[in-house]
C-alpha cells in the first residue's frame, strides 16, 4: 500500500503487525533531459543528487551523498551517483539505503535531501519523485512527488525521525537552493 | 558480645537505634518492609524502603546494590501500626526474574551465604545470623524485628523466595509485586551506570573497579545493566547456540563471497575489518555527542546565575551527569553485542585460515604442505582498537604486493629483522616451489644469525650476496634488468618473448640496515625499484630506521612514503580505509621458542628436488 504524501505529512513507520521495519531505502528518480542535436554528447543533462543528513540532537553529524557514500557507522549507505537520470517511468535512479537497527542510538532524525547538482531548477525536470521502500520486501511505503516544484534546485524531501515508539518519517517538501547539501544545512535546520 | 542466632531463634535487642550491616560476598540488594501485627505489609505508601525510595521514618536502606551494606534503623521512629520490620536481601538476578540477566550469580546457592550482623550505632555487636542452605533462591527474607512488651525483639528467619523479589513482595502483601520490584530494579541500574559510566572509556578497567561483570572468555566484559535494550543483553554471553531461534546468525567461516575458500576467507577477513571499524566510529561519535551535550548543558547551567547554585543546580547537573552516563551506556551496549558477535565470527574464522593468513600459533602451520597455487593474500600481522583489544583482525594483503614493505627498525632493530624474517619466510612458504625467490642484502652481516634459518634448511636457492657494496650493486643491477626486461616485454606485449631460462618467480629483495653501503647509484636503483618494481614482480622489504638516512634529506621521502610501514613492536599507525581510525598494529612473529620456521623451511627444501629445481 503506497502512501502518496503530501508535504507535512507523518507516517509511522511500524508495520501494520506491530514489528517495526528494520531496513527502509530512499529512492530517487528523475527522468533524462531529451537528447537534442545532432550531437547527443551535448544534452544538457540533469545531475540530481539524493543525499542523507545524520542528526543528533540537531547537530549535523555525519552526511552520505555521492563523495561519502556510506556513514562511518555503516548505518547509512548512497549505491552510487546517477549523473544524467533514468528513463522516468518510476524506477530509481539513486537510492539510499538505511539500516535502521545500526543506526547509532544518539542519532535521532535522518534528513533526506535532493539537489541539482547542474543546476536545472525542479520546474524543468519531468517526472521527478522521492520514495520510500522497505527494503526488506520492496514495498513502497510513501512517494513523493518532486516536480512542479517550481523554480528551485533543492529540496528537503521527507526526515526518518527516531521516537519512543519506533521510526516515523515525515515529508517535509521545502524548497530551496544549493548545488550539495552543504548549501542546505541552513534550510534542514528548522525542518528538524 | 555478639549473640549467633540460627533460623527462627530470637534474641532481644537493647535499644531502638541499630545498625544493621550485610555482608554477602555479591552484589545484593537490601531493602525493608514495615509491617502490622500479622507481618503483612499494608498498601498505605512508605512501606516498603527500597532503592528507589531509601527513607521511611526510622529506616534507611542503600540506594545499590552492593556486596556490604550498612542500614540505619531507629525502631522508635518507625510508626505506631508498624510492629514488624523485616530485612530483605535480594540478587541483581532475582529482583525482576524473567528479565534481562543483569549478571551476578543466578541464586543464593551461586554465592557465599549471606550474613546479617545486628549492632549498635556504636557498633557494639548485639546478634548475628548467617542465611545457609540456599538453592535456587534470588530474594530472602533474612531478619525480622518484632514489637514484644514494649520493646523490640529480632528474629532469625532465613526464608528464601526462588521466585525472586516479586514473589517475596507477593507473600508480604504488597499490592502490585511486580510493579514495585520493576522501580527497585530501575532504581538499582539507574544508580550502577552513575557508578560505572565514568570508567566505560576503559573496558579493561571497568571490569576491576566494578568487579562483577561476567568473566566469559573471548567476549568482553559487559555492566549487568537492566536499562539495555534486550537485544544487547545477549552479548554477554559467547556465540549463541546452534539453532537459535533469534539472535544474530550463528558465524560460520568462509560466510563471504568469492570464487575459492581462500578469497571467501579474506573477504570474510575485510568485511569484520570494516564492521569493527564501523561498530566502533558509531560508539565513539555517540561518546563524542554525550560529552558535548554534558558540557554544554553545563555550561549553560553555569552560564546563567539563576541556575549557577543551590539544590535546584545541583539535580540539573546530576540529570545532566545522567543523560551523558545513559547515552554511553547505551552506545557501549550496542558496541559489545556487535564485538560478540565479531569474536564470535573471529573464533570460527581464525581457525579456518590457511597457514599464509593464519599467525603462527596457528596450528595450520604444523600441517603445513608446501602449496600448489600462488597465494591468494598473506598474512603481515594483526590490527586491534582500543575499544576492543582483545579482538584482533588478521591484516591480510593481497598477493602480489602492489607497495613494498619498510619495517621500521628504530625501536628495536634485533626484532625487526626478526619480523622480516618471518614474513619473508611466510612468503617463501606460501608460494609453491620456485615461484618465489628471496634475495637478502646485508651489507653490515648483522641480520647474519636471524638471517641464518632462511639459508640453513636450503629453502633458498639463491647464495647470500657477495658482502659489502659489491654485493649490493650485483644484486641491485641483476633486478634492475629483470624489471626493465619484464617492462619491455609488457609494453610491446610478447611476454613470451623473454629469453630462455628467464626465472620468473617473484622476487623479494630484503634490505637490512638501510642505507648502509648504498652508493648514490644503488639507491637510484632501489628508488627505481620501489617505483617500478611491484608491477614487474620484483617487491622491496626495506629493513630501516629512518634516522639513518637522514643525511639525505627529504629525497628519500617519496620511496618511504610508497612503502607500508610495518613496526616490529605494537604500534598505532595504520588507519582503515573506511572511517580512518588510528589501529594498533602487531607484526605476525614467531612465537618465542617455537620450531614452527625450521620445520616448515624443511618441508620447503625437501619439496624443491621433486620438482626438479
Amino acid at each position: 500500500m503506497t502512501v502518496n504524501m503530501t508535504k507535512g505529512q507523518k507516517i509511522s513507520l511500524s508495520k501494520a503487525d506491530g514489528g517495526s521495519l528494520t531496513a527502509v531505502r530512499m529512492g530517487l528518480g528523475w527522468q533524462a533531459a531529451p537528447r537534442r542535436g545532432l550531437f547527443g554528447s551535448r544534452t544538457r543533462e540533469i545531475d540530481l543528487d539524493a543525499s542523507a543528513v545524520l542528526f543528533a540532537d540537531k547537530n549535523p553529524v555525519d552526511v552520505v551523498f555521492f563523495r561519502h557514500l556510506t556513514s562511518d557507522d555503516g548505518s547509512v549507505r548512497h549505491t552510487g551517483d546517477n549523473l544524467v537520470g533514468g528513463a522516468g517511468q518510476g524506477g530509481d535512479d539513486e537510492s539510499i539505503l538505511v539500516d535502521l537497527q545500526r543506526v547509532p542510538v544518539h542519532i535521532d532524525q535522518i534528513v533526506f535531501t535532493v539537489n541539482s547538482f547542474t543546476g536545472q531548477t525542479f520546474s524543468e525536470v519531468q517526472n521527478a519523485f522521492c520514495r520510500l521502500v522497505d527494503e526488506t520486501n520492496g514495498q513502497e511505503l510513501a512517494r513523493y512527488t518532486l516536480t512542479g516544484g517550481g523554480s528551485y534546485t533543492a529540496q528537503i524531501m521527507a526526515k526518518v525521525q527516531r521516537g519512543a515508539g519506533g521510526w516515523t518519517m515525515t515529508a517535509i517538501g521545502t524548497p530551496a537552493n544549493g548545488r550539495t547539501f552543504q548549501d542546505l544545512i541552513p534550510a534542514i535546520v528548522p525542518a528538524l | 558480645m555478639t549473640a549467633e542466632l540460627v533460623s527462627g531463634q530470637n534474641h532481644a535487642l537493647p535499644g531502638n537505634r541499630l545498625e544493621i550491616r550485610v555482608s554477602a560476598g555479591t552484589p545484593v540488594v537490601a531493602a525493608v518492609t514495615l509491617g502490622d501485627e500479622q507481618g503483612r505489609v499494608t498498601g498505605d505508601d512508605g512501606r516498603f524502603a527500597h532503592p528507589g525510595e531509601p527513607n521511611l521514618p526510622g529506616v534507611e536502606v542503600p540506594r545499590q546494590a552492593a556486596a556490604d551494606h550498612r542500614l540505619a534503623v531507629d525502631l522508635g521512629a518507625v510508626p505506631e501500626a508498624v510492629h514488624r520490620v523485616h530485612v530483605l536481601l535480594a540478587l541483581p538476578a532475582g529482583i525482576h526474574p524473567g528479565g534481562p540477566h543483569p549478571g551476578g550469580p543466578p541464586s543464593f546457592g551461586a554465592a557465599p551465604a549471606p550474613r546479617v550482623e545486628v549492632t549498635t550505632p556504636e557498633g557494639a555487636g548485639i546478634a548475628g545470623f548467617t542465611v545457609s542452605g540456599l538453592t535456587t533462591e534470588t530474594a530472602l527474607l533474612a531478619v525480622e524485628l518484632y514489637r514484644r512488651q514494649g520493646g523490640w525483639k529480632i528474629r532469625a528467619v532465613g526464608q528464601g523466595y526462588a521466585g525472586g523479589l516479586p514473589a517475596l513482595l507477593l507473600d508480604q502483601g504488597l499490592p502490585d509485586p511486580a510493579g514495585t520490584a520493576l522501580a527497585v530494579r530501575t532504581a538499582v541500574a539507574r544508580e550502577q551506570s552513575r557508578a560505572v559510566g565514568v570508567d566505560y572509556h576503559h573496558p579493561g578497567r571497568r571490569t576491576a573497579a566494578a568487579g562483577t561483570a561476567d568473566e566469559v572468555p573471548g567476549t568482553f566484559p559487559s555492566e549487568p545493566s537492566p536499562e539495555r535494550p534486550s537485544a544487547a543483553d545477549s552479548a554477554v554471553r559467547p556465540a549463541a547456540p546452534a539453532g537459535a531461534p533469534e539472535g544474530p546468525p550463528v558465524p560460520v567461516a568462509g560466510d563471504a563471497p568469492g570464487w575459492s575458500m581462500e578469497e571467501r576467507l579474506y573477504n570474510q577477513v575485510w568485511g569484520m575489518f570494516e564492521d569493527l571499524a564501523r561498530s566502533v566510529a558509531a560508539y565513539r561519535s555517540a561518546a563524542d555527542f554525550a560529552q558535548a551535550r554534558y558540557d554544554q548543558e553545563l555550561d549553560r547551567l553555569l552560564a546563567d546565575p539563576r541556575t549557577r547554585g543551590g539544590p535546584a543546580a545541583e539535580a540539573a547537573r546530576d540529570q545532566a551527569e545522567i543523560r551523558q552516563i545513559a547515552l554511553v551506556d547505551q552506545a557501549r551496549a550496542v558496541l559489545d553485542r556487535d564485538l560478540a558477535q565479531l569474536t564470535a565470527e573471529a573464533e570460527v574464522v581464525e581457525p579456518a585460515l590457511p597457514p599464509a593468513f593464519a599467525g603462527w600459533e596457528n596450528p595450520a602451520w604444523h600441517a603445513y604442505q608446501v602449496p600448489t597455487e600462488p597465494p591468494f593474500a598473506v598474512r603481515l600481522g594483526t590490527l586491534c582498537l582500543p575499544e576492543a583489544p582483545e579482538l584482533r583482525i588478521p591484516l591480510l594483503a593481497r598477493l602480489p604486493l602492489e607497495r613494498g614493505l619498510w619495517i621500521d627498525s628504530a625501536e628495536n632493530r634485533g626484532l625487526a629483522v626478526d619480523t622480516a624474517v618471518a614474513l619473508a619466510a611466510r612468503l617463501l612458504a606460501a608460494h609453491p616451489v620456485g615461484a618465489f625467490a628471496l634475495h637478502v642484502l646485508d651489507p653490515a652481516g648483522s641480520a647474519a644469525t636471524a638471517t641464518a634459518p632462511l639459508y640453513a634448511g636450503g629453502a633458498l636457492t639463491l647464495p647470500a650476496p657477495a658482502a659489502g657494496s659489491a654485493g649490493i650493486g650485483d644484486v641491485l643491477t641483476r633486478l634492475t634488468e629483470r624489471v626493465d626486461l619484464v617492462q619491455m616485454a609488457l609494453r610491446s606485449d610478447a611476454a613470451d618473448a623473454l629469453p630462455p631460462g628467464f626465472d620468473t618467480a617473484e622476487q623479494l629483495l630484503i634490505v637490512n640496515e638501510f642505507p648502509y653501503g648504498f652508493d648514490d647509484r644503488a639507491i637510484t636503483q632501489l628508488r627505481y625499484l620501489a617505483d617500478e618494481g611491484p608491477a614487474a614482480g620484483v617487491h622491496l622489504m626495506l629493513v630501516a630506521d629512518r634516522e639513518d638516512a637522514a643525511a639525505y634529506g627529504p629525497l628519500l621521502g617519496p620511496m618511504f612514503g610508497a612503502l607500508l610501514r610495518l613496526t616490529p613492536l605494537p604500534s598505532e599507525h595504520l588507519s582503515d580505509p573506511w572511517v580512518g581510525h588510528a589501529w594498533t598494529y602487531e607484526p605476525a612473529l614467531v612465537p618465542a621458542g617455537s620450531q614452527v620456521l625450521p620445520h616448515v623451511l624443511r618441508q620447503l627444501a625437501d619439496a624443491r628436488p621433486a620438482y626438479g629445481s
